[in-house]
């Protein structure tokens, strides 16, 4: 623990809360930015090779709405960048060369990233074609290299390593790259890249649910659909899998958050799991319990010990039943997403096609807000799970606040511009998804038989 | 000390190209703004889409690179200066959103009424970031960011005659970039009414520019005296190379040599940024906090050069890339 006064600041809640809403924001914007890349690139490749118009004018639209949402996801992380100083500078002040490095290297990333979507998005009636299909490979490169990178800066603020503090609070034998090598960062990055792959194939796949839905059932709505869904649902069995190694880090280096998200108060061997309910005064009220699935889940062993809230003192427990809803919904829709990539897989084996169930495509519509829920959730687990830890059991989130006066109106703006911005991102899309499509594709699919039937 | 130096370079030249190109990207929201009506700004705004199109992502990078290298390389003189400013940074950085939103989205809409409403937006956003951009750093270059854990004053830090000086001059110096950028690039389009629309407009933007170092100097005077002593004395040379630069540059407008231009507008403003960090040398934040105390631990530089080495192993050949397909001509939206 460090030894500064905490400073007294009124809007230390809009500033948590600033900050939690423009992460939440950007979050989505990112994960879009690191897997659609590939979607295109695989949709344009397929579209040259075989000239197949279907794979074309799907490569030239999602290019289209990338390129917005790109612009706008980038624009929502520099806000970041500028927060990290203004709402908490006495973290910055005193971590900065610590755990700074990571970010230096993604802004590489960045740049790369700017570079090549501006090639991939300009170049593409006078680039040779091989030239820019290769243009668009790094684009989704960078990206994921940029959230390993941030993930990295996160998973030392859950385990803060790379430096020691001396009696007096300093920080000293500062090792930047130790930092950027904490524990946290294996699991974490890599259920932070699935997770985008999952939020981007889903919501890529959405509008494609919607038009399938409403009776337009052409092989363009089929591919629309299938080819970002497919990438989800590779990723959806793979996440449960990281998901477990990610909660058996947590369990290990930051107990007390295991015990948030499970509502675990008292230090138990053997514990239970409860699936559902309400944590009430130190326990868990309704849900069903599993006897020693918790022991089993945390540490794969049904009689180990799991470390409860008690351990520490009442101010330094997270708020439970956020953390612990946040988890469940996490993992219930991770759950149901798996179901979901299963039915899809017999109809393929069977039929080489999508399912013939309406509620097949009701579910993948659902898929998409549902993926989105689940990533926010995630942070929550992860964010306020933490508390009041902005450095885990090093420096609270009250002593890392900035002392200046009347910040909170920076956040009311900021909500202002956000909702603006969100309406017209969607008005948009909308636009481009609307756009009719050309008239030498209609006229093909026209001719193909349709294999999907209502029901 | 010579790795915090080291450090403090690049990070300037950070500064410096970002101002060179993110700077011309915000200028030209400003023609953007005063084109015209629909009818007639319509060939000098295509010119800016196209302009600007590939290249102001990249661009808009360069900010990201100079705030994670103060962070990380100099946390003692990030907090304060963010914790201080903050006001005219959240502006900024809300202009910055606005801009880069707005612009994407009218690219991407085709029907005229939203199309001018996101015009709007990002041409009146382009001139809020550069202002409170340069009022930043007029409050940073007068002395009005204590060192240490406590904010200033959130208010006077930047409301004050410098500040106010720094963010004109950052308004009219994007434009005076953007402007001369533009005619050269119209000219390579062969468009000669548009090199003329621009060139018109570099030779008053840079009149403009000198008029207000001009004023600029009383200013600094009375309300910087540490800030007027090094750029009259350390910085005197490099100020020096600004005036001249910018003068040939109007005289190279009027001769139409619009690549030549181009050269001696970014020498002209580059000068006068590095008339600031020698005026300023060797602190960070004005008599209080050197280079080197505002530096992090060594193994923190290190690493910070390292990366920036091995990062621009990447960058400089994909940026290079870029900007030849661009020169070429083989970047344009799709129609
Ligand atoms: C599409 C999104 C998504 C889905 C389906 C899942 N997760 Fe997740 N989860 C995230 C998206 C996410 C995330 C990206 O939001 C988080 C936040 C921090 C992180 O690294 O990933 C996260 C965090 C996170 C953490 C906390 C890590 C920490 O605090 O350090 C655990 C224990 C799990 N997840 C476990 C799971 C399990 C067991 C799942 C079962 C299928 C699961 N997640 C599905
Ligand atoms: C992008 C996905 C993320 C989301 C949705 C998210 C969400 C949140 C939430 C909900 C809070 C508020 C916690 C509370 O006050 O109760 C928070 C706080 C914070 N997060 Fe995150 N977070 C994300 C990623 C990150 C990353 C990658 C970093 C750093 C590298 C980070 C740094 C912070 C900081 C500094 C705070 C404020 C201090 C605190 O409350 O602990 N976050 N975030
Ligand atoms: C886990 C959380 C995060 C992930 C996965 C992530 C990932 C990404 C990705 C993929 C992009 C590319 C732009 C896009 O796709 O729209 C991006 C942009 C950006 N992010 Fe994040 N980010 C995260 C959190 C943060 C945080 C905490 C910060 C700053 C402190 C940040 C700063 C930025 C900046 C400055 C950009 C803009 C880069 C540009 O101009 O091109 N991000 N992020």
């Amino acid at each position: 623990m460090l030894g500064v006064l905490a400073v007294d600041q009124p809007d230390l809640f809009y500033a948590r809360q600033q900050m939690a809403f423009s992460l939440g924001s950007h979050i989505v914007l990112a994960c879009i930015g690191m897997s659609v890349p590939f979607m295109v690139v695989l949709a344009e490749w397929k579209g040259r090779r075989t000239g197949d118009l279907v794979y074309v004018t799907l490569a030239r639209r999602w290019a289209k709405a990338m390129g917005v949402l790109f612009a706008v996801g980038a624009v929502s992380g520099t806000i970041l960048s500028f927060e990290f100083g203004i709402l908490w500078p006495r973290w910055m002040g005193r971590f900065g060369s610590v755990m700074g490095l990571p970010f230096a290297i993604e802004g590489f990333a960045f740049f790369l990233e700017a570079i090549f979507i501006g090639i991939y998005l300009y170049g593409w009636d006078r680039l040779p074609p091989r030239v820019h299909l290769w243009a668009g490979v790094p684009i989704g490169i960078a990206g994921v290299a940029s959230a390993f990178f941030v993930v990295a800066a996160n998973g030392w603020m859950n385990d803060p390593t790379g430096f020691t503090l001396d009696a007096a609070g300093n920080v000293t034998h500062v090792d930047p790259w130790a930092a950027l090598f904490n524990s946290g960062l294996w699991p974490e990055a890599v259920h932070m890249i699935l997770a985008a792959f999952i939020v981007g194939g889903c919501l890529l796949a959405t509008p494609y649910a919607w038009a399938m839905l409403r009776g337009r059932r052409t092989r363009y709505e089929r591919v629309g659909l299938l080819l970002p869904l497919t990438f989800a649902m590779i990723a959806a069995p793979l996440q449960l899998v990281v998901g477990d190694w990610a909660a058996r880090h947590v369990a290990v280096h930051q107990p007390t958050k295991l015990a948030a998200m499970e509502g675990l108060y008292k230090t138990t061997k053997g514990a239970t799991l409860h699936l559902g309910g309400i944590y009430v005064g130190h326990e868990i009220v309704g849900g069903i319990p599993i006897p020693d699935g918790l022991s089993f889940l945390a540490f794969h062993d049904p009689h180990a010990v799991v470390k409860g809230l008690e351990t520490v003192p009442a101010a330094d427990r997270a708020p439970v039943n956020v953390v612990r809803t946040a988890f469940q919904l996490m993992v219930m829709i991770g759950t149901a997403m798996i179901g979901l990539g299963l039915w899809m897989l017999l109809a393929w084996r069977k039929r080489r096609s999508v399912p013939r169930s309406r509620w097949f495509l009701r579910a993948a519509l659902i898929a998409g807000p549902a993926s989105v829920v689940a990533l926010e959730c995630g942070w929550i687990t992860t964010e306020v799970g933490r508390q009041p830890w902005i450095v885990w059991q090093v420096m609270r989130v009250r002593d890392a606040v900035t002392d200046a006066p009347n910040i909170r109106f920076g956040y009311y703006l900021l909500i202002a511009v956000y909702t603006v911005m969100a309406v017209f991102t969607v008005l948009v899309l909308r636009r481009l998804t609307n756009t009719p499509l050309p008239t030498d594709l209609t006229r093909a699919l026209s001719d193909e038989p349709e294999p999907l039937e209502g029901s | 000390m010579r790795l915090a130096n080291a450090c403090a370079a690049l990070m300037f030249v950070g500064i410096a190209v970002y101002a060179l190109l993110a700077g011309a990207d915000f200028g030209a929201g400003f023609w953007d703004l005063t084109a015209g009506g629909d009818e007639r700004g319509r060939a000098p705004r295509a010119q800016i889409e196209e302009s600007l199109g590939p290249v102001w992502e990249a661009n808009h990078v360069w900010l990201i690179f100079v705030l994670v290298t103060l962070w990380t390389a100099f946390p003692a003189a990030f907090a304060p200066i963010m914790s201080t400013l903050y006001v005219p940074l959240t502006l900024a950085a809300i202009g910055v959103i606005l801009r880069g939103a707005a612009f994407a989205f009218r690219k991407a809409s085709e029907t005229l009424p939203l199309r001018r409403w996101f015009g709007a937006t990002f041409a009146s956003s382009s001139l809020l970031t550069p202002f409170m951009l340069g009022a930043v750093v007029g409050g940073i270059a007068s002395g009005r960011v204590p060192a240490g854990e406590q904010s200033g004053d959130v208010l006077r830090s930047w409301l004050n005659p410098t500040s106010m000086l720094g963010g004109v001059m950052a308004v009219v110096v994007c434009a005076f970039l953007a402007a001369v950028y533009l005619a050269a690039d119209s000219e390579r389009r062969g468009r000669p009414a548009l090199v003329l629309f621009f060139r018109r407009r570099a030779i008053a933007s840079a009149l403009v520019a000198g008029g207000v170092a001009l004023a600029g100097v009383f200013v600094l005077q009375h309300d910087a005296r540490t800030l007027f002593h090094g750029l009259t004395h350390r910085g005197a040379p490099l100020i020096a190379v600004s005036a001249v630069a910018g003068a040939a540059t109007i005289l190279l407008l009027v001769r139409a040599r619009y690549a030549a231009a181009r050269v001696s507008a970014a020498l002209a403003v580059v000068a006068v940024l590095f008339g600031w960090a020698a005026g300023q040398y060797p602190y960070m934040l004005e008599q209080s906090v050197r280079i080197s105390d505002a530096a992090g631990p060594h193994a923190t530089l290190v690493a910070i050069l390292v990366v920036l080495g091995g990062g621009s192993l990447l960058l400089v050949p994909a940026l290079v890339w870029l900007f030849v397909l661009m020169q070429r001509g083989m970047l344009v939206a799709e129609h």
